[in-house]
């Protein structure tokens, strides 16, 4: 295809990536080096039959036309970047020097704004992807051994969570789990503690967004495996078979093997949703034991007073922290390119 | 078919039809579950007293005179307006899909037939894309958007969706289009077509099911969505998913919750339907980008 042909069948999606993606990443970056004005103060002496007296007060007109005319605030550098709210670079010097031993040292950060959410964040990427690829995995195994007829019955349900919306799905768990709904009132019997809640303790309500998480993403991986295993070779299956393989010893050496580039695939793809975890934490209304770093973009920007400066600087951070899990799906991809041509 | 390595012994055929039958269960229970518990008053689908009422009903039976009520669907829709709601919904749906279709056509068609190295700086150049949250670029968009006014209308978001959905919707249609033979378009071509009109006339006819799959895609992603409608709608052009969260937010009145349950049902009927009559389309979509490596 000639470069000028390319470009015109190229340009709509382009501008749309340009204008909506490109450019807010720039306008993101720039906000997050400015902070909004102060107020503008103006001092006023007021007299008295007691003599005079200066009043400090704030000039609301002034403050008004100085943010109207330059909407992005003032110039602040890295200052929001080091801030409490974000890296807190003096926080954690401070706790790194008074800190007795690791342990307090860890829990000191942990009560950062930004470290709570990272932490939340990384736990929740790397306990519930390979527990999802080992359900996905033990699923597609499982449906594929069915017949033929229950296939599509089971498959049609297995798609329901993966596809019902991320926020709606958690609400129809969250019920559940309510302490006055069904699977709340059951866990409270099982554990023979009418006063247990799931919603009150830090670690059930991890515990909780991670079931939620494996069960919102497991399908994926079930299809997935599923349309590899019907490429599985059967010869050498049988093959494995005739020379004494057990069945262990087929699906450790021939099955996982087959699909092992599925695995890479699901993986990396995986890694990077469950990064942006965000939905459930509102579905679950469980901000106050679990933070990801999209939930704190989402809680700056919402309200009455919306932090576009704070946001805008976790937003970078995040996309940081995109850019380094993404990295081996770049690397993969290269490769592959590279042995195509 | 059923050859011998196929052959299972009584216990493991046990085994794995228990475990099918336990996943089933969790994948569909807590719909089918929430589905009965919206016919219900809110102290029988929270029951404290005893779990079996939100399956018989009995405080329902108690206020309404019948086991069932309707009465969380018309708080939800009449006097909640859910129904702008919907509305909302399927506008913003149906214009990213076509939008984003007709870009991306074009976009994923120029990608899979040009061989020069920019096409892979591009696709790379998506899947960076494609990874960002779209939680971090609304923090970019509000402060344009204030200044210009653009804010809180179904246009922007539909734009913005469509932005945000190309990424995807390029490497899908990218896919599907290296599965068509180039000869088709170049044989086109020598007979007198312009490249266009090859695209247009020869290429597109053949390639309905991936366009479709890629659609369902879309529609899902912009059905779906919660970061940037949230972020972008005023109250007035709200869509289901910022309506729902809404309600919870308000009070955790009696009755509010119910609202909240019926329109949560009410949202997820439509994608029911969806997987019921597309569950081929899906499949194939999902592991299109996987099979392939």
């Amino acid at each position: 295809m000639k470069h000028r042909t390319f470009f015109w069948f190229f340009l709509p999606t382009a501008l749309a990536m340009l204008l909506f993606i490109a450019m807010p990443i720039v306008s993101v970056i720039t906000q997050s080096l400015h902070t909004a004005h102060d107020q503008v103060f103006i001092e006023v002496e007021n007299c008295g039959p007691f003599g005079c007296e200066k009043e400090v007060s704030v000039d609301t007109e002034a403050t008004e036309k100085i943010r109207r005319e330059q909407p992005l605030g003032k110039w602040a550098g890295l200052t929001i970047y080091l801030d409490r709210g974000h890296l807190a670079t003096a926080e954690v010097a401070e706790a790194w020097r008074t800190s007795a031993d690791i342990g307090s040292f860890l829990s000191t950060i942990n009560n950062l704004p930004f470290y709570r959410a990272m932490s939340f964040t990384l736990t929740y990427t790397f306990v519930v992807t390979p527990l999802l690829i080992i359900l996905g995995f033990m699923i597609a195994v499982a449906v594929n051994a069915l017949n033929q007829k229950l296939k599509g019955l089971v498959i049609f349900f297995s798609l329901l969570p993966m596809i019902v919306t991320p926020l709606i799905g958690s609400l129809i768990l969250f019920w559940m789990i309510d302490a006055r709904g069904v699977i709340g009132s059951g866990l409270q019997w099982l554990a023979g503690d009418p006063d247990l809640s799931l919603k009150a303790s830090t670690g059930l309500t991890w515990i909780m967004l991670m079931v939620y998480g494996i069960w919102h993403s497991a399908p994926f991986a079930f299809v997935v495996f599923y349309a590899g295993l019907q490429t599985l070779p059967q010869d050498t299956l049988e093959s494995a078979m005739i020379d004494g393989a057990s069945r262990w010893q087929r699906i450790r050496y021939v099955v996982i093997p087959h699909i092992l580039p599925l695995v890479t695939f699901v993986a990396l793809i995986q890694l990077m949703d469950n990064f942006r975890v965000f939905e459930p934490i509102v579905g679950f209304n469980a901000e106050a034991h679990a933070t990801s770093l999209s939930w704190i973009i989402y809680n700056d920007l919402g309200g009455e007073t919306r932090l576009l400066s704070s946001a805008a600087t976790s937003s970078v951070l995040t996309i940081i922290g995109v850019a380094i899990l993404l990295s081996p799906v770049l690397v993969r991809t290269w490769r592959d390119f590279n042995r195509k041509t | 078919m059923a050859s011998a390595a196929e052959k299972q012994p009584m216990g493991l055929r046990i085994f794995l039809y228990g475990f099918v039958v336990f996943w089933l269960i969790l994948a569909a229970f807590p719909f089918l579950w929430t589905l009965w518990g919206s016919f219900k008053v809110e102290l029988d689908f929270f029951s404290k007293a005893d779990w079996t009422n939100a399956l018989s009903g009995a405080r329902t039976m108690a206020e309404t005179g019948s086991a069932f009520t309707g009465a969380g669907y018309e708080g939800a829709w009449v006097q909640e307006e859910f129904w702008k709601a919907v509305i909302n919904t399927f506008l913003v749906c149906f214009f990213v899909v076509c939008t984003s279709l007709t870009i991306g056509t074009l976009g994923g068609y120029a990608l899979s037939r040009s061989g020069y190295r920019y096409t892979f700086w591009l696709l790379i150049l998506a899947l960076i894309f494609r990874a960002m949250p779209p939680i971090t670029l609304v923090s970019g968009y509000l402060l344009p958007f204030f200044e210009w006014n653009l804010w809180g209308i179904l246009p922007t978001t539909i734009i913005v969706l469509v932005a945000i959905n190309q990424p995807f919707t390029l490497w899908m249609l990218h896919s599907f289009f290296q599965k068509i033979p180039k000869d088709l378009d170049e044989s086109a071509m020598v007979d007198g077509c312009t490249r266009f009109q090859a695209f247009r006339h020869v290429i597109i006819p053949v390639m309905w099911p991936g366009v479709i799959t890629t659609g369902l895609f879309s529609f899902l992603l912009a059905y779906n969505d919660f970061a940037v409608t949230a972020m972008l709608l005023s109250k007035e052009n709200q869509t289901m998913v910022p309506k729902i969260a809404s309600f919870l937010g308000t009070t955790q009145t009696e009755g509010n919750v119910m609202f909240a349950v019926a329109s949560v049902v009410s949202a997820t009927a439509p994608l029911f339907v969806l997987v019921m009559f597309f569950q081929r389309q899906i499949v194939s979509g999902l592991t299109a980008g996987a099979v392939k490596g």
